[in-house]
């Protein structure tokens, strides 16, 4: 064997070799990636917050909005939506590529790496998109007096936690499915879009009728929100509910990585 | 002899109700060279999977370097090669980033795996490539690529996954050569391959696999020896005559095969029958003398010719 392959040391580190390769790939896309994670929300800011915004303003003041200007109130929700729609990015689309379309998994497993590193190493790339992109916003954000320096700084943890909860998930999915066409259909139509309207984005959740209410329990998007609110607005949400809504994200972060490097070791050995 | 590198005692793998592979032994010396040659579905890549210590197996055991390659999967890989039957080359990446990459992989070195590239560019004869996406590669130079690739941690085992299948005559003899040099090195290679042609250039030593087991074992001369006659006669008379006359032809030879276009007549002979059938007034419309090869033998044990 090669003197110089340590192979504890590559079981210390592997994920980090993986995460670091794909960040090398991820940086060829920094254009598309920085247009796609910092102008979409902006645009939506500005469209909605501003937009929207004088109607709303208009009709009731900030009464619906627990006091907060309308664009302040979207802020953090658009945040952990670009968090959120990052992390998915860089998990479905590498994990299919790598099990399926190039077969990249295959080759890194033929090396001392193991398929939990793998999962390891693409989530914990894709979590670094998700902060670059987090942090952008969150500059622009202040430059444009939506939110003020603070303990505002908080939005970004928030909005990568449930950005990464949902990542964990869809990492795992990536790695389930064998159709990815069929995939794509449902969770673009079916998750994405329900999820996006109806976690409290644009409005508070408890406006919606109560059937309607549980798509936003279940929706990290909604967690991630109301928890940034709190840390950038004192949004009144109480002790207990930043508890909730903490544990909910974190269950669903390690419940969905334990799921998915399970399914990575499983399918590289079939 | 030493101890081999590589020794499978009934190894099986079962996929829901379908054995892949069922049951087989060999083993494998340092520095040799050893085929598994059939056709697909044999089991050959999921024995493949199994050596490279990426897949499970159902029973039987399995020592590499005096390991279980379940057991000990990283410590295993970190001594070998691996080049799958489909490319699996980033294409995004360049010739010299792929490899660098790979390297890392295995947690060397920087300073190593750079002078490593210059090494394995000219190997691979990819030196005019090195900054060319792989993308744009032809699939002679993507499959050097992914030998080289298989080079970088320097392993003590290459295991090749059908290594030509798909290339162009061409890229195949280049590849052939690449090969050679490296079981002149010592390197110990292990591979599949459906190609006779392949089978015979590269393999010490092969097994003959159909439907998951072993059919016969030895060097490709010996194999010949044992299970065909020293010449061929290959004789067509049209799709309809050959069976015909096939009667008459068997009495002329020790053995001999029908197949659907032409007639395959086993002899130490083949100009000296070739008489005799011309002498018999049989008059084929062409006819060829040839030597057996690994296709005789594969045919011999199984009844079917190894590409379908």
């Amino acid at each position: 064997m090669n003197q110089g392959i340590d192979v504890p040391q590559i079981q210390r580190f592997g994920a980090l070799y993986i995460a670091s390769a794909r960040l090398k790939t991820m940086s060829k896309w920094r254009t598309i990636i920085a247009a796609v994670d910092i102008g979409n929300p902006l645009f939506y800011l500005i469209a909605v917050g501003i937009g929207i915004g004088v109607l709303v303003e208009q009709g009731s003041g900030t009464s619906g909005t627990n006091g907060i200007k309308y664009i302040a109130f979207i802020a953090p929700a658009l945040l952990a939506n670009t968090a959120i729609t990052g992390i998915m990015d860089e998990t479905i689309f590498p994990t299919i590529e790598g099990f399926k379309w190039r077969k990249l998994f295959f080759a890194q497993n033929a090396t001392p790496i193991t398929g939990r590193q793998i999962a390891i190493g693409v989530y914990l790339a894709a979590l670094c998109r998700a902060l670059f992109s987090v942090s952008v916003y969150y500059i622009l954000l202040l430059a444009f007096d939506v939110v003020n320096f603070g303990i505002s700084i908080l939005l970004m943890p928030i909005a990568v936690l449930g950005g990464g909860a949902f990542g964990a998930l869809m990492l795992f999915a990536a790695a389930k499915i064998e159709k990815e066409d069929q995939f794509f259909n449902i969770l673009g139509r079916l998750v994405i879009m329900p999820m996006f309207l109806f976690s409290g984005t644009f409005f508070p959740l408890s406006s919606m009728p109560i059937y309607l209410q549980p798509i936003g329990w279940i929706s990290p998007l909604w967690h991630a929100t109301e928890l940034g609110r709190e840390a950038a607005f004192d949004y009144g949400i109480g002790t207990m509910m930043v508890v909730v809504h903490l544990a909910f994200l974190i269950t669903l972060l390690v419940t969905g990585l334990v799921l998915a490097t399970r399914q990575f070791e499983k399918r590289l050995a079939k | 002899m030493s101890k081999p590198l590589i020794s499978v005692r009934g190894l099986t793998k079962v996929f829901g109700d379908f054995t892949a592979v069922n049951g087989i032994d060999f083993d494998v010396a340092k520095g040799e060279s050893f085929g598994l040659l059939g056709p697909n579905g044999a089991g050959k890549s999921t024995t493949m999977r199994i050596l490279a210590a990426t897949s499970t197996r159902t029973s039987g055991t399995v020592e590499i370097l005096d390991k279980d390659p379940e057991l000990f999967g990283p410590l295993v890989r970190a001594h070998l090669g691996v080049v799958p039957q489909q490319d699996n080359l980033d294409g995004e990446l360049t010739v010299s980033q792929n490899l660098y990459i790979y390297g890392r992989y295995f947690g060397l070195p920087k300073k190593f795996i750079k002078n490593k590239i210059e090494e394995l560019l000219e190997f691979a004869q990819l030196e005019e490539k090195r900054d060319v996406k792989v993308e744009a590669l032809s699939g002679g130079m993507k499959r050097r690529l992914t030998i080289a690739r298989g080079l970088v941690s320097e392993p003590d085992i290459l295991l090749l996954d059908e290594p030509t299948t798909g290339l162009d005559p061409q890229a195949r003899h280049i590849l052939w050569d690449r090969l050679f040099r490296l079981k002149e090195q010592g390197v110990t290679l292990v591979l599949t391959t459906h190609f006779m042609d392949e089978a015979e250039q590269l393999c010490d030593r092969l097994v003959v696999m159909d439907n998951g087991s072993i059919m016969a074992e030895g060097s490709p001369a010996g194999l010949i020896k044992e299970y065909s006659s020293k010449e061929v006669l290959e004789v067509r008379f049209g799709s309809d005559r050959n069976k015909e006359v096939a009667p008459q032809l068997a009495t002329m030879c020790e053995r001999m095969e029908t197949l659907p276009d032409r007639v395959l007549m086993y002899t130490e002979d083949g100009e000296a029958l070739l008489e005799q059938i011309m002498q018999a007034k049989l008059h084929p419309t062409t006819s060829l003398v040839r030597r057996s090869s690994l296709e005789d033998v594969f045919l011999r044990l199984t009844g079917r010719t190894l590409i379908e």
